[in-house]
């Protein structure tokens, strides 16, 4: 799922600047997952707008909502008219919901309150890892289902680098968390697979015309399209 | 009747002077403020140290107002946000001790969210000492009385909230905050409305 | 072997062709536009190593580039051999430097992977990683051998090269090692040097792993050593560096020296040690000698090591 981060407080704050009505609009469907963008999380900084807002004892109305999700125009409908009485809309969703409904309301000020981040798989109850970054050409069949676009810090086809350490990426620090060297993974998961031979085919350069690389990328399914 | 005065508990270890007398204050105190305080007690321990410390007429801040809750574990970032916003001097959650939960965990969930309200006040530019997770078995009504004291002593330590309102009673938000989940008053001194007394509102 | 036997006829590719035991040196370019560092540094090494490395933003810390200090140190009459790294560079500028290179008289690359951005000074820069070392390899293997970019288009005129790649016999996972060579030697390598040794007993395994699969017959093996100043430098890379392997007793020898000249000479002496063993390992068939920031220590070792004077091939 995607996944996102709340942006630093003042960040939030100088984005709505001296707006009067601010809405916070929630999604609930991948920043809810990540306990990031939901309604209750939508309701707590609404909550923390409103409290900054005595403080410096300003007049500010700040209301929440939430869509199911903010990507669909459909569901979008449900808050149009909550999103027409705002002067400003910090949305909580990802990228794609922000941008989403940027456009439908265009030309209504629609402000990011979070980082978009990853896609990411829970590994447990609210730890995310990295898993895809959408390069459009997957090539994890070969390397035991694990990706070494993203997994490995340098993306190498044909890895393991020579910094690789105790299974350990070169980039892990003490400070740093550790990072796991994806080859290191995939030559053990090669290995229970009796795959080994993978390890030591040589993998052409990837096409990176696939990915966003190439421009921004579009998917449409013909047979699908309303007649 | 307990909680009419605002002596200090005398329990052992209790703060019987203000912090002060060792270091200059930061800012001047105010000898006559008194800070509204929200209490959210579990019903299985905390509550019943308090109505303890009751029958033992302890003396312990009428600062202080209860919602009763059947566990901490209940709490949300949302509620204690909410009794900030309607300008709480400070709020505590006083539960189980830990590891005696009589839901097993929600103390420990009650902390955890203490601890990241007490991040967002910091974001906030408000002191993160204003929320406080507090653990008390049924049988301390002394502790009760204690933690009552320092906590209303610290507030008015740090002064009025930055977040005060006029005409606001952060004692009713928090109750509407907690909507279903908050439990009945029961004809307790520091649950119920302290008006008689002159407490400000 | 005459000279259209060469891949590039370069001074290095001629002394291992010729089974002499190689030496080769690095040189780090200055981080300014100052070509006088990279004069010095050749003036002191010429006639000591066969060629030298000029290093490619290494640690991802900026510098001159490889190419440029490249020219410098050739032209100051010292053959280099030029770094390519991974990280800098998409496929497009990979190409179009090494032609440049071609055209500027350089022909040993020496390609990588390069180190990551976080551990240099610019760590909010984007890293390319368009191809790895192993791609980068073939790519500049058949520009050679087949007069091909890596579209397939046909170019006008070849670039002569010797294709060196790096390896480091310590790094995990260990049991790979001696096979990921291979890889590089079927991608199209022609020599390597190694990360720099200190464990000799467990380079010495390396190489029976890297003797026993042949190896060491398809692809020339230089083996690399970097020689210690102090103890400090010691522990240091004992401690910090990941996939170099410095055994206590090393450390152990010389922290019981005194700093400064008694340290710096116990190290030169550690190094010759371990050179005068490498030229006894079949399958090695050079060494390199990293003395960075202190090649003025390079030529007074390999003299000691028996290594001078330096073979000229016609």
């Amino acid at each position: 799922m995607i996944t996102a981060e709340r942006k630093p407080f003042d960040e939030i704050v100088a984005l709505v600047g001296d707006k009067k009505k601010v809405l916070v609009a929630g999604c609930d469907t991948c920043v809810a997952i990540c306990l990031t963008g939901g309604e209750k999380e939508a309701e707590i900084l609404a909550s923390e707008l409103r409290i900054k807002a005595q403080q410096e004892g300003r007049e500010v109305e700040v209301e929440h909502t939430a869509a199911i999700r903010q990507c669909e125009w459909e569901y979008l409908d449900m808050i149009a008219d909550t999103v027409e009485a705002a002067d400003v809309v910090l949305s909580m969703a990802c990228g794609i919901g922000i941008q989403s409904m940027a456009e439908k309301f265009a030309p209504k000020l629609v402000m990011p309150a979070v980082n978009t981040n990853m896609l990411g798989m829970p590994q447990e109850h609210a730890v995310w890892l990295e898993r895809c970054v959408a390069c459009g050409e997957c090539r994890i069949g070969t390397t035991g289902g694990i990706c070494p676009v993203v997994r490995c810090s340098k993306s190498l086809m044909n890895g393991p680098c020579g910094g690789s350490h105790d299974g350990l990426c070169e980039v892990t620090t003490p400070e740093k968390e550790d990072i796991e060297c994806a080859w290191a993974l995939i030559w053990e998961r090669l290995k229970a697979q009796g795959r080994e031979e993978l390890m030591f085919m040589e993998r052409p350069p990837k096409d990176w015309s696939k990915s966003s690389s190439g421009g921004p990328r579009k998917m449409v399914r013909e047979e699908a399209k309303p007649v | 009747m307990a909680g009419a005065d605002v002596k200090p508990a005398a329990a052992e270890g209790g703060a019987a002077a203000p912090e002060a007398a060792d270091e200059a204050p930061k800012k001047p105190v105010d000898p006559d403020f008194e800070p509204e305080i929200i209490v959210f007690a579990c019903h299985y321990c905390a509550y019943a140290a308090a109505d303890l410390a009751g029958s033992m007429r302890l003396q312990y801040p009428s600062n202080i107002r209860m919602i009763k809750l059947p566990c901490t574990g209940k709490l949300e970032v949302i509620h204690l946000l909410r009794a900030i916003e309607a300008g709480a001097d400070g709020v505590y959650a006083a539960g189980c001790m830990e590891g005696e939960c009589h839901y097993l965990k929600g103390n420990l969930w009650a902390r955890k969210r203490v601890d990241h309200v007490k991040d967002l006040l910091t974001e906030l530019g408000i002191e993160p000492e204003r929320v406080e997770m507090y653990n008390m078995s049924s049988a301390m009504g002394a502790r009760f009385a204690e933690v009552a004291t320092e906590f209303t002593e610290r507030m008015k330590q740090l002064g009025p909230s930055p977040v005060k309102r006029q005409g606001v009673s952060p004692h009713a938000a928090a109750r509407e905050a907690l909507g279903g989940v908050a439990m009945p008053d029961e004809a307790h001194p520091a649950a119920a409305a302290t008006v008689e007394e002159g407490h400000a509102e | 072997m005459t000279a259209t036997e060469y891949k590039a006829g370069s001074n290095l590719e001629k002394i291992l062709s010729s089974g002499r035991f190689a030496v080769t040196g690095e040189c780090g370019p200055p981080k300014g536009a100052d070509v006088t560092i990279i004069e010095e540094k050749a003036k002191l090494l010429k006639g000591y190593v066969d060629a030298v490395n000029i290093t490619d933003n290494q640690t991802a810390v900026v510098r001159v580039c490889s190419m440029a200090s490249g020219y410098t140190a050739q032209q100051n009459g010292l053959e280099a051999i030029m770094q390519m790294t991974c990280r800098d560079r998409n496929r497009l500028a990979m190409q179009a430097d090494i032609l440049g290179a071609a055209t500027l008289g350089l022909k040993n690359i020496l390609c990588l992977t390069g180190d990551h951005m976080s551990f240099g000074n610019h760590p909010e820069a984007r890293g390319v990683h368009d191809l790895d070392a192993i791609n980068l390899i073939k790519m500049y293997k058949d520009m050679r051998d087949e007069k091909k970019f890596q579209c397939g288009e046909e170019m006008t005129v070849a670039p002569p090269l010797y294709i060196g790649c790096a390896e480091n016999p310590f790094a995990d996972p260990f049991e790979l090692r001696a096979l990921r060579l291979r890889k590089k030697i079927e991608a199209g390598a022609d020599f390597i040097q190694t990360q720099c040794i200190f464990n000799v007993p467990k380079f010495k395994k390396w190489m029976e792993e890297v003797r026993a699969l042949g190896l060491h017959k398809e692809i020339k093996i230089l083996a690399g050593i970097t020689p210690l100043k102090g103890v400090g430098g010691a522990r240091y890379m004992q401690k910090f560096v990941p996939g170099i392997d410095v055994p206590q007793d090393i450390v152990d020898r010389m922290a019981a020296c005194e700093k400064g000249a008694p340290s710096q000479a116990e190290g030169k002496k550690i190094a010759v040690e371990m050179i005068k063993e490498f030229t006894e390992i079949e399958g090695v068939a050079g060494v390199h000698i990293m003395a960075i920031e202190w090649e003025i220590a390079v030529p007074e070792i390999v003299e000691a090591a028996g290594l001078m004077p330096r073979p000229a091939v016609a």
